[in-house]
C-alpha cells in the first residue's frame, strides 16, 4: 500500500511576483516579467533581455534578515524566501513536528560570487575573498534553505539541468509514497549569472527580442531567474492533522532522450518518454489532461521536439497548452517548480494561462499554444478553454538528455 | 517501503589506486608526490570511442569508464536507471568556462566547455553511450551526493519500478579546487605517505578524486558481491553523542545490534580538525568492533563514501580484509587490539564530510 502524495502549501519568487499571489496576478493580467538587465554587470547589457527578480541581493538579505551578511549567494537568498512562503502557505510553523525533508535543485549554485572570486584569482593565486567562494556548490544553496526553515531530517540536492525541480519534486514524492517521510519541501532555485547568460550566449540560443515559444518566428529563449517550492505531505498525515490540500501529485515521469548532450531529438523521444510515463503512472487518460505547462523554451529545437511529442502522445486532441516562460523567463533549475506552481494556481484558480510571445502557427505542427483571446469570457461557450480544469500536466527537459514530466490533479479536501 | 533485499552485482572503480579491476586490491598503496591525488589512467580508449575522448574532461572520461566497467564486471547490457551522485560536477570545464569567460571579457566564447560543465553531464553521456531512455538522474550536495543516489536506487528497486539501477559516485580534482582550498586549510602542507596519514598530527587531509559504479539489483544475478541493507544520511548533529545517537538508531532500525557487526569502515582523513568523532566511536560505541580505514587510498573527496562501497563489497565478497585497510597497516588508527572475525558477514561504513554531511551505510555478506 502506497501513500497518496499532495500538495499542501505552495511558494514562489520570480520575474512576474514575489509571491504566489502576485504571480497569479501577473500571469492573469498578461504581464511578462521580461525586461532589460539591471541586477549585474555584463557586456550584454542593452542587448540581452532577461527575466530579473526584481529585488537587489542585498534587499533579498533585509527580506531574510540577514542585511549586510556576505554568506549568502542570490540563488540561496531566492530559495529561502520561496521556501518560506511554501511553509507558511502549508501552514507550518514548526517543520521539526514531523519527519521532514528538503530536496532542493539548482543548477548555478553559488555561481553570482564565484565569478566574483574568480576573476581576482586568475590575477593571483592568493587573490579573491575566499567568503565568496565557499558557497559555490549547489548543496549550499540548499542547506541555507533548510536553515532558514528548520528542516534537518532528510536533506538533499538535484541538479539535472533544466528538468532539476521537477526530479525534486520526483524525489520528493518517492520519499513519501514509499513511507520514508511524511513531509518534503521540494523545489528549486537558480539566479541569473554572467556564467550561464554567456553559456546560452555562446550556443546562440538567446532571442534578443524576448522568448517566443511555439511561434514560427521564434528566435531562442530568455534566461530568467526565481525560486519556487512546494510541500508535499502523505495522505495519512493529510487525514490525521485534517490539512487543507491544493492539489494532489498524480504521477510523474522522468527518461532519458539519450541523443545529444544538448539538442533534443527530432522525434521528442524523450518527451514523448516522460509524458508516456506519468501518464501512465497517474491513471488518466490523455483526454482528461485539461491543461499542459509546456516545458517551450523558445528554441527551434525544443519547441518542434515537444511539440512533436505532444501530437504523439495526444494525437488530434492536444489539450489547451501553453509555455509560460514568456512570463517568468527560464528559470533553468527552478523552471519545474515554478511551473509546478503555476500549474497549482491553474487548478485552484480554474484557469489556464496564455502563451506570451506567440502571433504565428510552427509550419511543422498542427497544434498552436493558448493566446489570450482563447481566454476571454465571451469566447464560444463549450470551447474547450473554458472546460473545468482538473488534471494539468508539466513538463521540463534539459541538457543531458534529461527528461521529465509531472501530472497535479484537483481533489477534493480529505478531512 | 518493503524492505526485499537489493545486491551489488557488478562493481567499476577508478580511483587513485591502480587496481580498477573487480577482485583485486593493491597490496601497497601508489605512491604520491604531493597531497594531490589524481586518479591513474585505467585505459579509456577501451571504453569510449576515441573522438568522444578527445572532447571529454576528465571527470566525464573517469566516470564513463567505472560506468562500463561495472556494466562489464556485473554481465549488464542495459541498466533500467542510471543515477550518479557529485560534490562538484564537471570542474575542469566548470572552471574553463569561467576562465575564458573573465579573460576575454564575455567575448569570442565557446560553448563546448559550458555544455558540458552541469552536473549531470556524466549520467547523461553514459545515457547517450548506452543508448538508454531509461530514469537518469544526478544528485549533488556536498558529502552526501552518494548516498542521495544509492537512497532513490533502492528505493526504485524497493518500489520495483526498476530491477537493474546503475548507481555511481563522481568527482574530479582540479589543479585550481585544490589551489584555493588549500587557502582554507583543507590539505596538509606537507606530502604525507599514505600509509602515515593518519599518523600524521598535522592540520588538513589529501585531496582526491574517483569514480566509483555500482549494480543495484533486486536478485541476487550471476555475482553478487554483497547485500545493500540500508543507508541513512545526516547533517551535523553538533555534538558526539549526536552521532551515536543517530548510529543506534539507524542500527535499530535495521534490526541489528552493534555487536552484529564484524567490521567497520571509518572515512578517517588524518585531519584532526575532523577526525575527533571517529576517535570517540573506537573508544566507545565501537569499543569491541574491528575497524578498517580507506582514505589513505583514496584521498578526501565528496563522493569518497563510493570507494567505501567498493572496498565494502570487495571485503563482503571475499569475506576477509585485505591488509592494507587495517589498523595494524595504519601508524595512529585506534583498534589493533580487536580481532578481525575469519569471515566478514555484516560491515558499517560511516563517514563524514568536513563534519557537515555524515552518512551510515549497512551491508551484509548475501
Amino acid at each position: 500500500m502506497q501513500e497518496r502524495v499532495f500538495v499542501t502549501g505552495i511558494g514562489i519568487l520570480c520575474a512576474i511576483g514575489k509571491n504566489a499571489g502576485e504571480t497569479l496576478e501577473s500571469l492573469m493580467a498578461g504581464r511578462t516579467g521580461i525586461g532589460a538587465i539591471t541586477q549585474f554587470d555584463t557586456l550584454h547589457r542593452g542587448v540581452l533581455p532577461l527575466a530579473e527578480v526584481k529585488m537587489t541581493t542585498e534587499e533579498l538579505l533585509e527580506a531574510t534578515g540577514n542585511s549586510g551578511s556576505r554568506r549568502f549567494t542570490r540563488t540561496a537568498l531566492l530559495g529561502m524566501i520561496a521556501a518560506a512562503e511554501a511553509m507558511k502557505s502549508a501552514g507550518i510553523t514548526d517543520a521539526g513536528d514531523c519527519p521532514t525533508g528538503l530536496i532542493s535543485a539548482t543548477t548555478v549554485g553559488g555561481m553570482d560570487r564565484s565569478e566574483r572570486f574568480y576573476a581576482k584569482f586568475l590575477e593571483n593565486p592568493s587573490g579573491g575573498r575566499l567568503i565568496d567562494i565557499v558557497n559555490h556548490d549547489c548543496g549550499d544553496s540548499t542547506e541555507r534553505i533548510a536553515g532558514y526553515v528548520g528542516i534537518r531530517d532528510f536533506v538533499t540536492t538535484v541538479s539535472t539541468a533544466c528538468s532539476s525541480s521537477v526530479n525534486a519534486l520526483m524525489m520528493g514524492s518517492n520519499l513519501i509514497r514509499t513511507g520514508q517521510l511524511e513531509r518534503v519541501v521540494v523545489g528549486g532555485t537558480d539566479s541569473v549569472t554572467r556564467f550561464t547568460l554567456n553559456g546560452f550566449n555562446t550556443l546562440m540560443i538567446l532571442d534578443k527580442t524576448g522568448c517566443h515559444p511555439f511561434d514560427d518566428n521564434r528566435a531562442g529563449l530568455t534566461l530568467g531567474e526565481g525560486a519556487a517550492f512546494l510541500v508535499l505531505e502523505s495522505e495519512s498525515r493529510v487525514r490525521k492533522e485534517h490539512k487543507k490540500v491544493l492539489a494532489e501529485v498524480k504521477g510523474y515521469g522522468n527518461a532519458n532522450d539519450a541523443y545529444h548532450q544538448t539538442a533534443s531529438s527530432p522525434d521528442g523521444t524523450g518527451a514523448f518518454l516522460a509524458m508516456s510515463k506519468a501518464l501512465e503512472m497517474s491513471g488518466i487518460k490523455p483526454e482528461e489532461i485539461d491543461y499542459i505547462n509546456a516545458h517551450g523554451t523558445g528554441t527551434q529545437n525544443n519547441d518542434l521536439s515537444e511539440g512533436i511529442a505532444l501530437q504523439r502522445i495526444f494525437g488530434d486532441r492536444v489539450p489547451p497548452f501553453s509555455s509560460t516562460k514568456g512570463f517568468t523567463g527560464h528559470t533553468l533549475g527552478a523552471a519545474g517548480a515554478v511551473e509546478a506552481v503555476i500549474s497549482v494556481l491553474a487548478l485552484l484558480n480554474q484557469v489556464r494561462f496564455p502563451n506570451p510571445g506567440f502571433t504565428t502557427p510552427m509550419k511543422e505542427l498542427t497544434i498552436r499554444p493558448i493566446i489570450a483571446d482563447d481566454l476571454r469570457k465571451d469566447h464560444p461557450a463549450g470551447s474547450r478553454f473554458h472546460t473545468p480544469v482538473r488534471n494539468v500536466l508539466s513538463n521540463s527537459f534539459g541538457f543531458g538528455g534529461n527528461n521529465s514530466t509531472v501530472i497535479l490533479s484537483l481533489t477534493s479536501n480529505l478531512s | 517501503m518493503n524492505q526485499s533485499p537489493v545486491y551489488i552485482t557488478g562493481l567499476g572503480n577508478v580511483s587513485p589506486q591502480p587496481a580498477t579491476a573487480a577482485g583485486s586490491f593493491p597490496a601497497l598503496p601508489a605512491v604520491f608526490e604531493s597531497n594531490l591525488w589524481r586518479c591513474s589512467d585505467p585505459g579509456y580508449k577501451e571504453f569510449i570511442p576515441a573522438e568522444m575522448i578527445r572532447r571529454m574532461s576528465r571527470i566525464i572520461k573517469m566516470g564513463v569508464a567505472a560506468a562500463r566497467l561495472c556494466l562489464r564486471d556485473a554481465g549488464c547490457d542495459m541498466p533500467d536507471a542510471i543515477i550518479t551522485g557529485t560534490g562538484l560536477g564537471c570542474m575542469e570545464d566548470t572552471e574553463k568556462f569561467l576562465t575564458s569567460l573573465i579573460r576575454n571579457n564575455e567575448e569570442l566564447l565557446t560553448p563546448t566547455s559550458f555544455i558540458q560543465s552541469t552536473h549531470n553531464t556524466v549520467a547523461g553521456q553514459i545515457a547517450l553511450l548506452l543508448q538508454c531512455h531509461s530514469y537518469n538522474f544526478t544528485y549533488v550536495h556536498r558529502g552526501i551526493s552518494f548516498e542521495s543516489a544509492l537512497i532513490d536506487a533502492i528505493t526504485r528497486i524497493r518500489t520495483g519500478e526498476s530491477s537493474h539501477v546503475l548507481a555511481g559516485g563522481t568527482d574530479e580534482l582540479t589543479t585550481n579546487y585544490f589551489t584555493i582550498t588549500d587557502r582554507m586549510g583543507f590539505w596538509k602542507r606537507k606530502p604525507v605517505d599514505s600509509l602515515h596519514l593518519f599518523a600524521d598530527t598535522t592540520r588538513g587531509t589529501v585531496a582526491g578524486e574517483g569514480a566509483a559504479f555500482f549494480l543495484l539489483q533486486n536478485n541476487p544475478g550471476g555475482k553478487t558481491y554483497a547485500r545493500l541493507d540500508g543507508i541513512t544520511t545526516f547533517l551535523d548533529p553538533g555534538s558526539f553523542d549526536g552521532v551515536t545517537q543517530k548510529m543506534d538508531a539507524f542500527l535499530q532500525s535495521q534490526q541489528t545490534a552493534i555487536g552484529d557487526i564484524d567490521l567497520v569502515l571509518l572515512g578517517m582523513n588524518g585531519d584532526p580538525g575532523s577526525d575527533g568523532i571517529y576517535h570517540f566511536l573506537a573508544s566507545n560505541r565501537l569499543k569491541n568492533t574491528p575497524l578498517a580505514y580507506f582514505k589513505h587510498l583514496s584521498g578526501e573527496y565528496h563522493t569518497a563514501s563510493s570507494f567505501a562501497l567498493w572496498l565494502a563489497a570487495m571485503i563482503l565478497k571475499d569475506g576477509r580484509v585485505p591488509e592494507i585497510v587495517r589498523p595494524e597497516s595504519l601508524p595512529g588508527t585506534p583498534q589493533k587490539q580487536v580481532q578481525v572475525p575469519g569471515s566478514i558477514r555484516k560491515l558499517l561504513i560511516y563517514n563524514h564530510f568536513r563534519k557537515n554531511n555524515h552518512s551510515l551505510i549497512l551491508l551484509s555478506r548475501p
